[in-house]
């Protein structure tokens, strides 16, 4: 194996361990008393240390070490986890993470013990000593007390095969004869004992003098294997009933190989059988017997149970095949549940199929061409599977946002705790869905917006108390799909954002000016802005006015968007909205002037005609739709297309975050698979257009960024109206 | 080679095959005799071959004097019953006295 290859494997699976040590510690800190917890927190310490080892990292290793000591006698319930106990190894897991970025980036070797670490391990070490002795003392009887020996009938026959033969009435009839099999039998070895069953002979009367009534119980000494010593009795086998258990010195041999065992089978007979510890006709019997038992009294007993009753085998030999199961199940569960696959191979399926999706769509296109009933019928077949191909390709890249949710209980632990405030999060919809890309690249700004929420929105306690509120704030996380977007909430029950001070502090800044009009969400919004804080004393944890901007660009660079709903003492809201995937959508085609435009299907509420009597009703930038305001704005004139307008218009109307807008086009087109070619740099600057896309004709067609001409139609409205 | 039933002394005496062949009317007979008889001796020095199925027949008949509380005494065995008894290890069930030679053991 080649270390240089597999350390990124390890630098992940220990970040992922470590998360899940932090997740457990966290919980500890409200079950103390679970023992399942403590195990996760100590398995993880213990596979850091284990195969930090196995890359040399020594400072990981030595230290590690220490913590999965404490951890250990925690788990033996010797040192209670107190608080401050907790606290320790949170900051120990963080260290663990310290170093295990410094070993991602190749220094861990040159990393000299810190004054951090060596506090801890001081402190570490304060729960190791004085349990110490405690702890010697209290194992020593139990050391000292002599395993029981088993002697007498046991010992005698250990090294003793126990064959119980009945042999079927037709034997003797067919021509075999029972002894014949007993001296065949000697061949192999040894009859240490045997004892002929006569129960079964009847009484005078009764008795066919050509049956066989007779069974043997014979203790067998043999060096020969089960199927061998069964072999012997393979002519009569229908006839006659056989067990063969096996001595007891052969079940510590078969509980060896089937430890030994490299084998993908999952059932318990399979493993006996190919450990050599049962025979096929065994485990076939067994299962007859357990289909005859389950339809007979509806109980479903194991095949292992069976085995054992039928005294095929010994208890351990079963329980070594039961527990070989399992492992491979487990193997074989891990192996199914998740595969590593490099994001660059998967990212180049995304496009292929999107290559794809436009090679449909162009096929199709010339299908329609050739009126072939049969091939459009086929091609519409394969477009309907590459659809879904598509759609099980960008599932691929989809992750729950649940586990970037769960990081923030630390934060909005430790926050908390610096900040002396008492605050509890509540997470939910954390089985959402999204891009890898999307959820990887939100964790700053929402780690931002949770301290925000900490720092600014929930009160001190003394007010909150005051102002008739639970001493506990809550922040919430929370996270939902809503047509075709994914919508992260932030919020809290905190005293909300005062509307007067952030514009005051905007006017003082210079960011607006005093006489403008500004709309709440407007004056909401301006706590993006950078520069702009009002909080007037500046703790290290936000304040400085930095931050807050980044978190809005980092939103707008996943093409997403920022609401904020604010009540003054009720607390606040922030809503970031994010497209579902990067990669595709579904669009709806529209024509203006000629040129094509693709609006995503998801924004698209509803297409209505506006004929000329509308046209002449339109009042500057809107409309009457069915008793309600619709703003309009006419793509025409927006993208500034040479020509007349179309004797008959179409108003696509569109929505986004709940607002409305509709579009004025020539002609509507359809559905259409759009597969999003971002924009080259030159059109960094274009507004209202996020991409672009190839349709099958090979024409270039620009995706329309919706949100962006909702708002421009609200503006260009309102200032007409101004 | 058949089988034969003869008196030898107030015994019974068995010669020939005591085989799966025979078993079938050795059975009425040696059951009759059984019946009539409240001891009975067999002499077995005669039986030249004996088989499972004919050795079955004697432990019908040990069984059948059990039950019914007669007795039943199987003399001079002859060396293939000895042999067969002995795998079987039924000397124990039959209760009488053995004579093994030094070939046998």
């Amino acid at each position: 194996m080649n270390l240089d290859q597999a350390l990124p494997v390890f630098i992940e699976e220990s970040r992922t361990l470590l998360q899940e040590m932090e997740e457990g510690l966290l919980r500890l800190e409200q079950a103390p008393d679970d023992p399942d917890v403590l195990n996760a927190i100590f398995r993880a310490a213990h596979t850091i240390k284990g195969s930090a080892g196995l890359f040399g990292l020594d400072a990981i290793v030595s230290f590690t070490h220490v913590v999965e000591n404490v951890l250990d006698r925690m788990r033996a319930g010797e040192i209670p986890p107190t608080p401050e106990l907790t606290n320790l190894l949170l900051q120990s897991s963080d260290e663990m993470s310290a170093l295990v970025d410094a070993a991602a980036a190749g220094i861990e070797a040159d990393m000299a013990p810190t004054a951090i670490r060596a506090q801890l391990l001081a402190q570490l070490s304060s729960y190791l000593e004085p349990a110490g002795d405690r702890d010697d003392a209290k194992h020593l009887p139990a050391e000292t007390q002599a395993p029981v020996e088993v002697c007498g009938e046991g010992a005698e026959t250990g090294d003793c095969w126990r064959i119980s033969v009945d042999f079927g009435e037709n034997i003797l009839r067919n021509g075999f004869d029972p002894a014949s099999f007993l001296r065949y039998l000697g061949n192999l070895g040894d009859i240490v004992h045997l004892t002929t069953k006569t129960e079964r002979l009847p009484s005078a009367d009764h008795m066919d003098p050509e049956s066989c009534y007779l069974g043997f119980e014979i203790d067998f000494k043999s060096a020969a294997n089960k199927k061998a010593i069964e072999s012997v009795f393979e002519f009569v086998r229908d006839d006659c009933h056989i067990r063969i258990t096996p001595p007891s010195a052969f079940a510590a041999v078969a509980i060896e190989r089937i430890e030994a065992l490299q084998a993908d089978a999952d059932k318990v007979g399979e493993i006996l059988v190919k450990a050599d510890a049962a025979t096929p006709r065994e485990i076939d019997e067994a299962l007859a017997l357990q289909s005859k038992i389950e339809t007979q009294s509806n109980r479903h007993p194991p095949v292992g149970e069976i085995l054992v009753q039928e005294g095929v085998l010994q208890q351990p030999v079963v329980n070594a095949a039961l527990e070989k199961q399992k492992k491979i199940r487990d193997a074989k569960a891990g192996e199914s549940r998740f595969i590593r696959v490099d994001s660059g191979k998967l990212d180049q399926l995304i496009n292929q199929v999107g290559e794809l999706v436009i090679a449909g769509a162009t096929a199709s296109l010339l299908a329609q061409k050739t009126n072939d009933g049969a091939l459009q019928e086929s091609l519409a077949t394969i477009l309907r599977l590459v659809e879904e191909v598509r759609g099980g390709a960008l599932q691929l890249r989809m992750v729950q946002i649940g586990e970037t949710f769960n990081r923030f209980n630390r934060v909005v632990r430790d926050v908390s705790k610096e900040l002396g405030k008492d605050i509890e999060l509540q997470i939910s919809g954390a089985e959402t869905e999204l891009d890898k890309t999307v959820v990887e690249k939100i964790g700053d700004p929402l780690t931002h917006l949770v301290r925000n929420a900490i720092d600014h929105g929930i009160e001190p306690t003394d007010r909150r108390i005051a102002a008739g509120k639970p001493a506990k704030g809550t922040v919430r996380l929370n996270a939902y799909h809503e047509s075709g977007s994914v919508v992260i909430e932030v919020s809290d029950d905190g005293g909300g954002l005062n509307r007067n001070k952030i514009l005051n502090r905007a006017i003082e800044r210079g960011l607006v000016n005093a006489n403008q009009n500004l709309s709440e969400q407007e004056i909401y919004k301006l706590i993006f802005e950078p520069g702009l804080s009002t909080v007037d004393k500046v703790s290290n944890l936000s304040g400085r006015g930095v931050g807050m901007d980044v978190v809005r660009r980092n939103i707008e660079a996943l093409r997403g968007s920022v609401e904020i709903a604010s009540r003054e003492g009720e607390g606040s809201t922030i809503r970031i909205r994010l497209p579902l995937t990067l990669a595709i959508i579904d669009g709806f085609l529209v024509n203006v002037g000629g040129n094509s435009y693709v609006i995503p299907l998801d924004m698209v509420s509803e297409c209505v005609e506006m004929d000329d009597q509308e046209r002449l009703q339109q009042h500057g930038g809107y409309i009457n739709l069915r008793g309600e305001v619709l703003p309009i704005l006419n793509l025409r004139e927006h993208f500034r297309v040479c020509g007349q307008g179309a004797r008959r218009q179409n108003i696509v109307v569109t929505h986004f975050g709940g607002q409305k807008a509709g579009l004025l086009v020539d002609e509507l087109m359809g559905e259409f698979q759009t597969v999003i070619k971002p924009l080259g740099k030159l059109f960094g600057k274009a507004r209202g257009v996020s991409g672009f896309t190839i349709l099958g004709s090979g024409e270039v067609a620009l995706i329309l960024d919706v949100p962006t001409l909702i708002q421009r139609a609200a503006s260009v409205e309102a200032q007409k109206v101004a | 080679m058949g089988l034969t039933f003869t008196e030898k002394n107030g015994a019974l005496y068995l010669s020939g095959e005591l085989t799966i062949y025979h078993a079938a009317e050795v059975k009425p007979s040696l059951v009759a005799m059984l019946r009539t008889k409240n001891e009975l001796e067999i002499d077995l020095s005669g039986v030249s071959e004996i088989d499972t199925a004919g050795l079955q027949l004697l432990m019908l008949a040990k069984k059948e004097t059990d039950r019914s509380g007669k007795k039943l005494r199987l003399i001079s065995h002859s060396p293939s019953v000895l042999e067969l008894m002995d795998l079987y290890n039924l000397a124990g069930f039959f209760g009488d006295p053995l004579v093994i030679t030094a070939t046998q053991s």
